[in-house]
């Protein structure tokens, strides 16, 4: 599978641009690196490159799977229920019993991370993916096609973007009432237009290379161009913008469920369990600092591997 | 260049006109009756039926919204449901706190993320860039609501040199701005640090350093002004998200600004009050970001003269 080898993103700027620091000697190993790969710069070969290049995106990537383990074993993972009290052990510091201290009702505050874990990591990808897919669909019909559709698209874009995203999200929960859906729905909504942009952006230089034009001398339909061709030189943008969007999805459902707005008790996600916490956090600070800074871990991972992933795939996309 | 900024200006008045649309049929096609939210559940028939006329709630869709489009530009944003005060005057009231936070939040955020920025520029790869970079990292990471509470326990609770809470002194102002701003410091950092890389390897800044002049002139007179470019548009940008994340500061530290406004309004089911607080609040983030677009074709001359 060959990946897009533009001018704007040959595999040299790729190198140039990796974001962790070089020495001289990795400086040179890298661009014999790239001399020695030449023309043949693979997917996977990008893939090969970050991780001898850039560890901590490896080690992002490994703390992201092992949460989103975790979050899949939560209940074989830990003997209580999410939503188990054990009054005699309220506001319990951290001991062997309970790793991470109890709640004010006596909840085990591990095993509500863990289940809490499901909550925000869907929150985060499932929204995202959505978001992903409107937002790739309209920009390449808005990039492709040009004219009207694409001042239309790009002024729903426009709006969309000129609301405080955490203040539309807001109003949408509002409007949907409290739940998991609603927040599905509300990210869903807000950050579709940034990928938007991005993709009209890529569409309208990929329309005017030769491939695509050979396509349309030969009478391919436009819809077939749009997913045979251009969509999937997008999709190493699109691939980072994603790493990069599942934790500001993060952030944005703890915002809400920190607000009370957004998941809604028994359930547990992080934002919540933080919200509970701050009744608390003079005497039982374990309660939340603990999902704090699982988001934080989760949130830099995803952010470690974005950037990973941008200095390889898209370093175009550096400033945007 | 006036062309360009008037049709900008068509641009901005066609989304406040979306916008505000938008707001309107996402707050109007709630399930559950304005005026029983009012009145409480034991309202009678006869006052239920008198308030709907006086609200203009029995008539169209299309009517309702030309009312609303009418009261938006002549300033009245109606009467909150729970408070009985006139939105503009809740708004008004608790604005000079929003702006107050956002400002200092702002300062602290741009002052330390350009310098942070410059220093790991220039020491490209030093102790200090890395230090910076990973911290910056840290601030783009860490949500609002930890870093307010962590200085609230640390430096509130645990230290008490300032207020933990509320703002009947400036010092109150001191935490708040600093969790406000901290993550914007972090991405200005990145930035700063990012362009001003790439400026230093120009010519002009070969020529520069040819002609003679200090290393500090040279980087502050010649690099620095022409990689604020970048910098200011996200500055711009930042009001956005410092106005998102002034609704979670506000609510930590019981200030009484726009935000807790918002969320108070959403909690009552108050919607007089969440259309008049949201719409506000775009309303500041649209005029920001054109704002932005302006001066950015005032500072830069290839936009400038391009248009």
């Amino acid at each position: 599978m060959k990946i897009r080898k533009t001018a704007k993103s040959g595999p040299g700027a790729a190198v140039q641009e990796t974001a962790c620091p070089d020495t001289a000697a990795a400086q040179q190993e890298r661009e014999a690196l790239v001399a020695q790969l030449g023309e043949s710069d693979t997917f996977l070969d990008k893939m090969r490159r970050m991780a001898s290049d850039n560890k901590l995106a490896v080690v992002s990537a490994v703390v992201i799977v092992l949460f989103i383990l975790l979050a899949l074993f939560a209940p074989l993972l830990t003997p209580y229920d999410f939503d188990e009290m054990d009054l005699l052990a309220r506001l319990a510091p951290p001991s062997a019993k309970h790793l991470f201290g109890t709640d004010e009702l006596g909840r085990d505050v591990l095993t509500r991370l863990l289940y809490g874990a499901r909550v925000s990591l869907a929150v985060g990808i499932i929204p995202t993916i959505v978001s992903m897919l409107i937002g790739a669909v309209l920009g390449m019909i808005s990039g492709y096609i040009g004219g009207a559709v694409d001042a239309v698209i790009m002024r729903l874009a426009d709006v969309m973007l000129s609301f405080p995203s955490l203040l539309l999200a807001m109003v949408i929960m509002y409007t949907l009432g409290d739940g998991i859906v609603s927040i599905f729905i509300a990210l869903a909504v807000t950050n579709w237009a940034s990928v938007a942009r991005v993709v009209r952006s890529e569409t309208l230089s990929l329309r005017e290379t030769e491939y695509v034009e050979a396509a349309r001398s030969i009478g391919v339909r436009d819809f077939a161009i749009i997913f045979r061709h251009i969509l999937p030189n997008c999709i190493p943008s699109l691939i980072v913008l994603f790493t990069l969007n599942v934790p500001a999805a993060i952030l944005s459902e703890s915002s809400l469920s920190f607000l009370g707005i957004g998941v809604q008790l028994p359930n547990s996600s992080w934002g919540l369990m933080v919200n509970m916490g701050r009744s608390f956090l003079y005497n039982a600070p374990w309660m939340s600092l603990v999902p704090s800074a699982a988001i934080m871990l989760v949130v830099l991972a995803f952010n470690f591997l974005g950037d990973g992933l941008r200095d390889v795939l898209d370093p175009h996309l550096k400033n945007s | 260049m006036v062309k360009s900024i008037g049709k900008r200006l068509l641009q901005t008045l066609l989304v406040l006109f979306c916008v505000s649309l938008l707001i309107f049929i996402l707050l109007r096609i709630v399930p559950g009756d304005a005026v029983t939210t009012m009145m409480g559940e034991h309202a009678s028939a006869e006052t239920i039926e008198r308030l709907t006329a006086e609200m203009n709630l029995d008539k169209p869709f299309y009517v309702q919204f030309g009312y609303y489009i009418r009261d938006i530009c002549t300033g009245n944003f109606g009467t909150s449901y729970t408070l009985n005060k006139p939105v503009t005057e809740l708004i008004g009231a608790a604005f000079p706190n929003t702006v107050k936070l956002a400002l200092l939040a702002a300062v602290i955020a741009w002052v330390i993320g350009i310098v942070c920025g410059v220093i790991a520029a220039v020491k490209k790869n030093g102790i200090l860039d890395r230090i910076f970079m990973g911290v910056s990292l840290l601030g783009v990471s860490i949500p609002v609501f930890m870093v307010a509470m962590l200085l609230q326990y640390l430096i509130g609770y645990r230290l008490h040199w300032v207020d933990i809470s509320g703002v009947e002194s400036w010092t109150g102002f001191i935490l708040p701005a600093i969790a406000l701003g901290w993550n914007s410091a972090g991405s200005i950092a990145r930035l700063t640090r990012s362009t001003l890389v790439e400026v230093l390897t120009e010519d002009y800044i070969d020529t520069a350093r040819a002609k003679g002049r200090g290393r500090a002139a040279v980087i502050l007179l010649h690099a620095l002004r022409n990689a604020m470019l970048p910098v200011i548009t996200m500055m711009a940008l930042q009001i956005s998200s410092l106005l998102s994340g002034a609704v979670i500061t506000e609510t930590i530290f019981a200030i009484n600004g726009v935000g807790r406004l918002a969320v108070d309004a959403i909690t009552s089911r108050d919607i007089p009050l969440l259309q008049g607080t949201v719409l506000f609040t775009t309303v500041i983030v649209i005029a920001g970001n054109l704002a932005a677009d302006c001066l950015y074709s005032v500072l830069d001359p290839r936009i400038r003269r391009g248009a």
